[in-house]
C-alpha cells in the first residue's frame, strides 16, 4: 500500500516535472529560431477556424438558456428589462471565456493528444528528430501559439453571440424592447469586466494547447494509448480550464477590482 | 550508476580519436530501462564507407544501438562518437548538427502521413536546409528516381504498399546526402521479391554514393546479400554482382546476445563461428 502510494506520487511529480520542462522549451521555442511560420499559420487555422462553429453554437444556446433563466426570475421582481445587465456580465466575465474553453478542449485538445500520440507510437517524432527537427519548436510551439492567441478572439465572438442568443429570448419570449436590452446590456458591462473576459482566454488558451502536447508526448503502448491519451488531455484540460479560471479570476478581482 | 564511471580510454577510442578513425565509434557503453538492462559495455566500430550488420533475437538491443546512435537516446555510461563528435551529453539543438549528416530509416517508414511523397522525401530540404523550391523539386526527383519511385511522388503514403513506403524512407533519409545511414528492420515484412529491391538500394547507395551504413535486421538473407553483393553504374544502369573477397570484409557482422556483443566478423567468419558456437548456429540455421 506504502509502496503503490509512493509510486504515484512518484508518477504525479514526474508528470509535473516533464510538464514545466516542456513549457520551458515551448518558451525557449518562441523567443529563438528556427520558426515554423506555416505550422503556426496551419494551427490559427485548425484551432481558430476549425473551432468557430462549435463556439458560436455554444455561446448562442447558453446566452438564449441564461436569458430564459433569468428572465423568468426577474420578472417576479418586475424587472424584467434587466435581462441584458445580466446577461452582459455573466457573459463577458465568465461564461464566454470558460465555455469556450471547455468547447475548445474538447475538440482541440483531443485532436492535438492524438495526433502528437499517434506521431510517436509510429516513430513520426523520432523520424523528425532524425531529420534534424526539434518536436517540440516544430509540433509544439505552433499548436501552443494558436491556443494563446485563437483563444481570445474565440471567446470574444461566443461572448457576442451569446449576447444576440439573449437578445433573441428576451425580444420573442419577454418582449423586452431591443433597444432597452440593448442599454442594459451597455450599462451593466464595467471595463474591468471586459479585461477580465479578454485575459483569461489567453491563460485557458495555453493550459488546453499545453496539456495535449504533454499528453500525447507522453503516449505509450500503441493505438490504445493513443485513445488512453485522448482522454486523459480532454478530462485534464477541461478541470484545468475551471481550476486556472477560478485563479486567473481571484488574481484579477485583486488586481482591477 | 558506479559503473558509468568504470570507464579508462579504450583501445578503441584511442582509435577513434586518431586520424583517420572509424565514423561511429561506441565504447562500452551501458543502456538499462528501469531495472531491465538492455546493453551492456557494448563496444564497436564502423569505418568510412563500409556497412556494420547487426544481428540479434527480439529485444536483443538491435534497433537501441541506431537510436543512441542518432541521440534519440542517452547511454547511462559508456561513449559514443559519430564523425568525430561526442554525442552521449549532447544537447537536443547540438544533436541536430550530427544528425544533419545522419539518416534514418525506420522500421515501419515513419512517413508523415500528413505530407505526400514529395513533402516527405523533400522535408529536410524544406524545412530545415531551407533550400530553393526548384533544388528541393530536383533533388526530390532525382532521389525517389533512385529508389525506382519517381511515378507515386505525389501520393499519400496511405496509398503505398509496405515495399514503397520503405523505398520512400530511404529516399527520404538519403534526400540531404547524409554520410551515414541507419537501416532499422528495413525489409523485415516485406516478401522476398520486394525486400530484394530494398536491400538492392542499400547497396547502391553503399557502393554508388559511398554512405557508411549500419544495418539492423533479423533476415539473414537480406544481411547476406547486402554483405556479399556490390553495385556498379554502366551503359545498361545499375548491375548487381557478388562482391570479392576484400569488398565483403567491408561488411561486417556484430551479434547481440543479451545486450552484449556476441560476434564480431565478416560474412565467412560468421558462417565459420556457427560451426562451433551454438548461438550463432541457432541463429543462422
Amino acid at each position: 500500500m506504502a509502496a503503490g502510494l509512493q509510486n504515484w506520487l512518484k508518477d504525479a511529480v514526474l508528470e509535473v516535472q516533464e510538464y514545466v520542462r516542456l513549457v520551458g522549451r515551448v518558451g525557449r521555442g518562441v523567443v529563438s529560431p528556427p520558426f515554423y511560420y506555416r505550422d503556426a499559420i496551419q494551427q490559427f487555422d485548425q484551432i481558430g477556424f476549425g473551432s468557430l462553429t462549435v463556439v458560436l453554437l455554444a455561446g448562442l444556446f447558453t446566452g438564449m438558456v441564461l436569458a430564459l433563466n433569468s428572465g423568468i426570475t426577474l420578472d417576479q421582481f418586475g424587472a424584467r428589462s434587466m435581462v441584458g445587465r445580466l446577461i452582459s456580465a455573466s457573459m463577458v466575465k465568465e461564461l464566454g471565456p470558460v465555455l469556450s474553453g471547455l468547447m475548445v478542449s474538447g475538440r482541440v485538445g483531443s485532436g492535438i493528444a492524438a495526433e502528437l500520440g499517434s506521431m510517436l507510437v509510429t516513430d513520426q517524432i523520432a523520424a523528425l528528430r532524425a531529420l534534424g527537427t526539434d518536436p517540440v519548436r516544430k509540433l509544439v510551439v505552433p499548436r501552443v501559439l494558436g491556443g494563446v492567441l485563437m483563444m481570445p478572439l474565440l471567446s470574444i465572438l461566443a461572448t457576442g453571440i451569446g449576447m444576440v442568443g439573449g437578445w433573441i429570448v428576451s425580444v420573442l419570449q419577454f418582449h423586452v424592447a431591443s433597444t432597452i436590452y440593448w442599454t442594459e446590456v451597455v450599462q451593466g458591462l464595467y471595463m474591468q469586466d471586459v479585461w477580465m473576459g479578454v485575459i483569461k482566454p489567453f491563460f485557458l488558451g495555453f493550459t488546453i494547447a499545453t496539456i495535449a502536447c504533454h499528453v500525447g508526448l507522453r503516449t505509450t503502448g500503441g493505438t490504445q494509448g493513443v485513445g488512453n491519451a485522448t482522454k486523459l488531455s480532454v478530462v485534464a484540460s477541461s478541470v484545468a480550464v475551471i481550476a486556472v479560471d477560478f485563479m486567473v479570476t481571484k488574481v484579477m478581482i485583486v488586481l482591477l477590482y | 550508476m558506479a559503473r558509468a564511471q568504470e570507464h579508462t580510454r579504450s583501445a578503441l577510442l584511442d582509435e577513434a580519436l586518431g586520424p583517420g578513425g572509424p565514423i561511429i565509434v561506441f565504447d562500452k557503453v551501458w543502456l538499462a530501462f528501469d531495472e531491465k538492462v538492455i546493453l551492456r559495455e557494448v563496444s564497436f566500430t564502423l569505418q568510412t564507407g563500409h556497412t556494420k550488420i547487426i544481428l540479434g533475437a527480439s529485444g536483443a538491443g538491435k534497433s537501441t544501438i541506431l537510436r543512441l546512435a542518432l541521440g534519440l537516446l542517452t547511454p547511462d555510461a559508456g561513449r559514443i562518437f559519430v564523425n568525430g563528435e561526442q554525442i552521449e551529453g549532447m544537447r537536443e539543438d547540438e544533436l541536430m548538427r550530427v544528425r544533419a549528416d545522419v539518416g534514418m530509416v525506420f522500421q515501419e517508414g515513419a512517413l508523415f502521413d500528413s505530407l505526400t511523397v514529395r513533402g516527405n522525401v523533400g522535408y529536410k530540404l524544406v524545412d530545415e536546409l531551407q533550400w530553393p523550391g526548384d533544388k528541393v523539386d530536383a533533388r526530390v526527383e532525382e532521389v525517389l528516381g533512385f529508389v525506382g519511385l519517381s511515378d507515386v511522388i505525389d501520393r499519400m503514403p496511405s496509398e503505398l504498399s509496405g515495399g514503397q513506403r520503405r523505398r520512400v524512407a530511404i529516399a527520404r533519409a538519403m534526400a540531404a546526402r547524409p554520410r551515414i545511414l541507419f537501416y532499422d528492420e528495413a525489409t523485415t515484412g516485406l516478401d522476398p521479391i520486394t525486400a530484394l529491391t530494398v536491400d538492392e538500394e542499400i547497396v547502391k547507395l553503399r557502393d554508388l554514393e559511398g554512405v557508411s551504413s549500419v544495418l539492423v535486421t533479423h533476415q539473414l538473407r537480406d544481411a547476406f546479400f547486402v554483405a556479399e553483393h556490390t553495385a556498379a553504374k554502366g551503359a545498361d544502369g545499375v548491375t548487381f554482382a557478388r562482391a570479392e573477397r576484400g569488398k565483403t570484409n567491408q561488411a561486417e557482422f556484430m551479434m547481440l546476445k543479451e545486450g552484449r556483443v556476441h560476434f564480431e566478423g565478416n560474412a565467412d567468419e560468421l558462417r565459420a563461428a556457427a560451426k562451433r558456437d551454438e548461438y550463432v548456429r541457432s541463429f543462422l540455421s
